[in-house]
Formats: C-alpha cells, sequence, structure tokens
C-alpha cells in the first residue's frame, strides 16, 4: 500500500485546469497502488485552492502558505519536506513550465528517476509503466520503471475530477529556507497583444513549418483575404519572426476554438494542439501523411501545400 | 565569463518509417543539432559578441559520429568542445534525466563555467528535464524555458520564462545558473564558410566516463523503453483524395457548407 503525492498548478490567483486533471491520473495510481491521494498546494489562496481541489477521491490536502507566486526554491523544498513525511511512492506534476522548473530538481534531490510528459500511466506493485511520445509525437512508448519516481503528467490527457470529495485540509508547516532561494519573480506580462484576437475567429487560415520561407507566406496571405479568415500560426512561423506573437496558435500562444481551422502545413507537435484541438472542425493540409495533426484532423489533404492552396484560392475569387 | 552550452545530436525521423523492437529502423533516421540547443548556441555566440562571455565551451554526450553536429556549434562561433562517450553507453535504450545529469554535472564542475546554457528539450526523447536536474546536482540556480536573457549580465541573470497561454514570468536568477532556452529567443545563424573553415581547426575533446571520474554504476538508467509503436489515430480522418483541383474543391464545399466562406 503506498501513497501518491500530487502537487497543483497555480497562477495569478487561478488554479489551473492540470491541477484537476492531476487529481484524475493521481487517484487512479493510488487506486493502483492501493494507498490514499495527498494533494499539496503550495504558495497563494492556499486554504481557496484547498477548497476547490477538495474532489472525489482526494484524502487528504496539504496546504504550504509561503508567498503569492511559483517559485521553484520554494516548491522544491516544500514537496521534498512532504515527501519525507509522507513517503508517498510517486510524487506526481503537471508537465506545465512550472512543474518542468522543479519536478526535475525535486527528483534529483530525492534520487529519483523522473519521467516526464506522461500521457499514460501504469503502476503495478512496485513497477510503473509509463506511456510517452517520442520524436514529435511520431511515436509511443512504454516505459517501465522500479521503486518510488517523480512523473509529470501532460495536460488535457487525463479528465479533471469532479465532485465534492471529504478530504482532511492540513496547514504543512515546511521550514523554508530563505538564503537558498536564489530566483526573484519580479513580474508579469502577457505578451501579443495587437489588433487581431485570434480567439474570436471562425475561420482560420493557420500555417506552419511547411511554409518554407517568408515570401511565401503572401500566398497564405492571399488565402486568408479570398476566404475572409483570420491568419494565425504555429510556434516556427512566431519564433522566425514572420508574423507577430499575437497570431501563434498552442500552449504559449493563444487558445483558439474556431468552426474550422484550416492548419496548413503543420505537423501538430503536442504544444500546437493544445491551442486549437478545442476547434469545431480541423482541415489538415501537408504531404506527411503520418504528421501527428492527422490524428485529431476531421478532414485531410495528404498533397503539397503550394499546389493545394492557389486553387482554393483560385476557387473563392 | 565562461558559458557552457550543452549540444546533442538528436535523432530525425522520415515521413515514413518502421519500428523494429523498441527503436525506429536505422534507415528511417536522421541526425541533426538539437533545435532548441542550436538556440542556446546562439544565445551564448551573442554574449561573447557583447563581450559578456570570454570563453563559449559545448558539451555532448555521443559517439564519434556526432561530432559533424558538434562542428555545426564551433562553425557558429564557441570556442571548444568536450564529448563524453563511453562504449558502456552503447547498449542503453534509454539515456535517462539521471544518467545524462551524472555525466553533465561532472563536466561543469571540471568547466566551472558561470553560465549553463541548454535547450529547453531534446526533439528526439523530449524529456525537458537534463538542464534543472544538473543544476540541481552541482549547486547552480536555473531557470526553465527561458525566451529572453538580458545582455548585461552581473551577478544576476534577468530573464523572461515563457508561460503557457501568452503570459511571460520575469525573473532575476543568481549566477552561476542554468538556462533552458526556447526557441524563439533569437535568431540562430548560419553558418559561415569563414567560421566552418575554422572550426575544423578548434579542440574537441574526447573523454570517457573514467576521464570525467564517472562510475558506469552511476549512468545506469532507471527508465526501460520497453515497447514503441505508431499513435493510434483520434479521429476519423477523410482524406480528399484527388487532383489538386479536386481536394480544393472538396475543402470550398465544406466551408460553404460549414457558413464559414462564400
Amino acid at each position: 500500500m503506498s501513497d501518491i503525492l500530487a502537487v497543483a498548478d497555480h497562477r495569478r490567483g487561478d488554479l489551473r485546469d492540470v491541477s484537476y486533471e492531476l487529481v484524475t491520473a493521481g487517484r487512479e495510481l493510488a487506486d493502483e497502488t492501493g494507498g490514499d491521494l495527498h494533494v499539496a498546494v503550495i504558495s497563494g489562496t492556499v486554504d481557496e485552492f484547498a477548497e476547490k481541489l477538495n474532489r472525489e477521491g482526494v484524502d487528504a490536502i496539504h496546504t504550504v502558505s509561503h508567498g503569492e507566486e511559483f517559485n521553484h526554491d520554494v516548491y522544491s523544498q516544500a514537496v521534498t519536506q512532504l515527501y519525507d513525511e509522507l513517503a508517498p511512492q510517486y510524487v506526481v506534476t503537471p508537465n506545465s513550465v512550472n512543474g518542468l522548473d522543479y519536478a526535475p530538481a525535486i527528483a534529483n534531490e530525492l534520487d529519483l528517476p523522473i519521467v516526464t510528459d506522461t500521457i499514460g500511466l501504469e503502476a503495478d506493485g512496485d513497477t510503473l509503466v509509463a506511456t510517452r511520445e517520442m520524436y514529435g509525437g511520431k511515436v509511443e512508448t512504454t516505459n517501465e520503471l522500479e521503486g518510488d519516481a517523480v512523473v509529470t503528467i501532460r495536460g488535457a490527457e487525463w479528465p479533471a475530477a469532479e465532485g465534492t470529495g471529504d478530504a482532511a485540509i492540513e496547514a504543512f508547516d515546511a521550514d523554508i529556507d530563505e538564503d537558498a532561494i536564489g530566483s526573484t519573480v519580479t513580474g508579469f506580462e502577457e505578451v501579443g497583444g495587437g489588433d487581431v484576437d485570434i480567439s474570436e475567429a471562425d475561420l482560420l487560415v493557420s500555417i506552419g513549418r511547411g511554409i518554407e520561407e517568408e515570401e511565401n507566406l503572401d500566398l497564405i496571405r492571399d488565402l486568408a483575404d479570398a476566404l475572409d479568415a483570420t491568419l494565425s500560426s504555429s510556434r516556427p512561423i512566431v519564433d522566425n519572426g514572420w508574423l507577430p506573437k499575437n497570431r501563434q496558435v498552442g500552449q504559449s500562444g493563444k487558445v483558439v476554438t474556431p468552426d474550422v481551422y484550416i492548419a496548413i502545413g503543420i505537423s501538430g507537435a503536442v504544444q500546437h494542439v493544445a491551442g486549437m484541438k478545442g476547434s469545431d472542425t480541423i482541415v489538415a493540409i501537408n504531404t506527411d501523411p503520418n504528421a501527428p495533426i492527422m490524428d485529431i484532423a476531421d478532414y485531410a489533404i495528404h498533397d503539397d501545400l503550394f499546389d493545394v492552396v492557389p486553387e482554393l484560392i483560385e476557387e473563392f475569387q | 565569463m565562461k558559458i557552457l552550452v550543452t549540444v546533442k545530436e538528436v535523432a530525425t525521423v522520415e515521413d515514413e518509417f518502421e519500428i523494429q523492437g523498441t527503436e525506429i529502423a536505422d534507415q528511417y533516421l536522421g541526425a541533426d543539432l538539437n533545435e532548441w540547443d542550436d538556440y542556446a548556441i546562439e544565445e551564448a555566440v551573442q554574449l561573447q559578441e557583447d563581450g559578456i562571455a570570454d570563453e563559449v565551451v559545448t558539451v555532448t554526450i555521443g559517439p564519434e559520429e556526432c561530432e559533424q553536429t558538434i562542428r555545426q556549434a564551433l562553425a557558429k562561433g564557441a570556442d571548444r568542445a568536450v564529448r563524453v562517450w563511453d562504449d558502456s553507453l552503447e547498449d542503453t535504450n534509454v539515456l535517462d534525466v539521471g544518467a545524462k545529469t551524472e555525466i553533465l554535472s561532472a563536466v561543469v564542475e571540471a568547466e566551472d563555467p558561470d553560465l549553463v546554457l541548454s535547450g529547453v528539450q531534446a526533439g528526439d526523447d523530449s524529456f525537458a528535464a537534463t538542464g534543472v536536474s544538473v543544476a540541481e546536482n552541482v549547486g547552480y540556480q536555473w531557470g526553465a524555458v527561458v525566451n529572453h536573457l538580458e545582455h548585461d549580465l552581473g551577478d544576476v541573470a534577468s530573464v523572461r520564462r515563457e508561460l503557457e497561454g501568452g503570459v511571460e514570468e520575469l525573473t532575476e536568477i543568481e549566477l552561476p545558473a542554468v538556462l533552458t532556452i526556447q526557441t524563439g529567443i533569437n535568431e540562430p545563424r548560419y553558418a559561415s564558410l569563414r567560421g566552418i573553415r575554422q572550426a575544423q581547426r578548434k579542440e574537441l575533446d574526447v573523454q570517457s566516463l573514467a576521464d570525467i571520474g564517472v562510475d558506469e554504476s552511476a549512468i545506469e538508467a532507471d527508465l526501460e523503453l520497453t515497447d514503441m509503436y505508431e499513435p493510434e489515430s483520434e479521429s476519423d480522418v477523410t482524406v480528399w483524395e484527388g487532383s489538386a483541383e479536386d481536394t480544393a474543391s472538396e475543402l470550398g464545399d465544406l466551408l460553404r457548407d460549414k457558413g464559414v466562406a462564400q
């Protein structure tokens, strides 16, 4: 019988959705190990967060009141101390930007293996079988490890926990060594801005790496004009400076839910998919029939965008 | 200031491929400089050009075949390279975070850099954990997913961390530190012909595990890759076949049916 410790994510006063998904993943693991599910919430309005996290299947919630926002040193210290106190088999965190900023550190500190970005987990006795992707989602792998471990879970892979639980909510008196804190968050900034809000569009024409050269972007602009659609893109286009940040769809960009999303020359990296999979209808134009985008597309054209797009423009001009 | 950049040669996979056991068959694999590391190299070289860094050293875990990739980093401006390899690593099917941490930590300790820049993740195994793990291991500060670094470094690195949903966090990190570098932080340069010629003459120091003082038992992977397969499609995708004219026409009909285009 071994317990699970799940560490919630929050930002600027709100619990992040993945925290509820984490409860589901943690509960499933706890059912397999036959133990309890402990949830930790660190910094911010912890009592309020604890009430929200008290969903079905949670056995105990540990609050660590220290500072307002995420600080990886505070999280590392609090989680390692909770680990020492609770001796869970697995520490589970979101595979979020902040999760990746402390989970590897606690794994190293506690001398535990870490398996990141998991999309499936199964515990059998001392063995954990973790499913994750490689090569940008082209393959899935199963990975086994023995004994205790730190695991990070990908967002939106588990359903959010619902209902109301009867967890014991307790303040955990973590001994935070202020001298060991080597970084300070000084603020947050929304990026992008601009005059176009891609999250409001009904029809998005979205372009990715397949466009090859900046000059070729004119072709996609012509298409957006012909269709009276809004132009958006995947990350590499913005990284190259070909479109401003406010056009980027994905985890680090905007989440969009148009009626139709036309993904042109976009392979469908998980970070991109996270931002557009809520679209009503997804059309992918890509020469690679095995591109991950095909897994979520409703319609696909396995052809060269430079052949298909001019035909489409002609049809609507 | 000395900067150490972790450089990985990643495996790339062709559009069509076959899996043999727990690996992709060799003939479908290529090799490339890890995209995220390319941005880390560029950032280090820019710090050198700005007179902040005196030396940029790269470190790579990999066999002799990856020297081509290391030379790319040298051609872009890194001063010298360290490559660590050992026959005992040859049969490992996963070089997991713990093993990489042991090896890279030994090199960090030997080189004693002020700043370590590492790609956020590797394009092949995507663990995205090694940089932070190394930092904790050697007692450096760290910042994960950095997409902006102020180039007036003193004792503190002022960075922006790219959070989800178009929000950036402004953070001050004491040096020495490990920063994991996100794409988009800069525009990686192409190596010039002159750079490529010069790279051939730069020092590429090859070290075994024994050389860097790491015991073989310390790099035994905790993780075992037990299966590899192509993911099942979540959707029943309708594939439009035919000429570009035909498929464009199908898409046109769909857009009209959905009422989003006339």
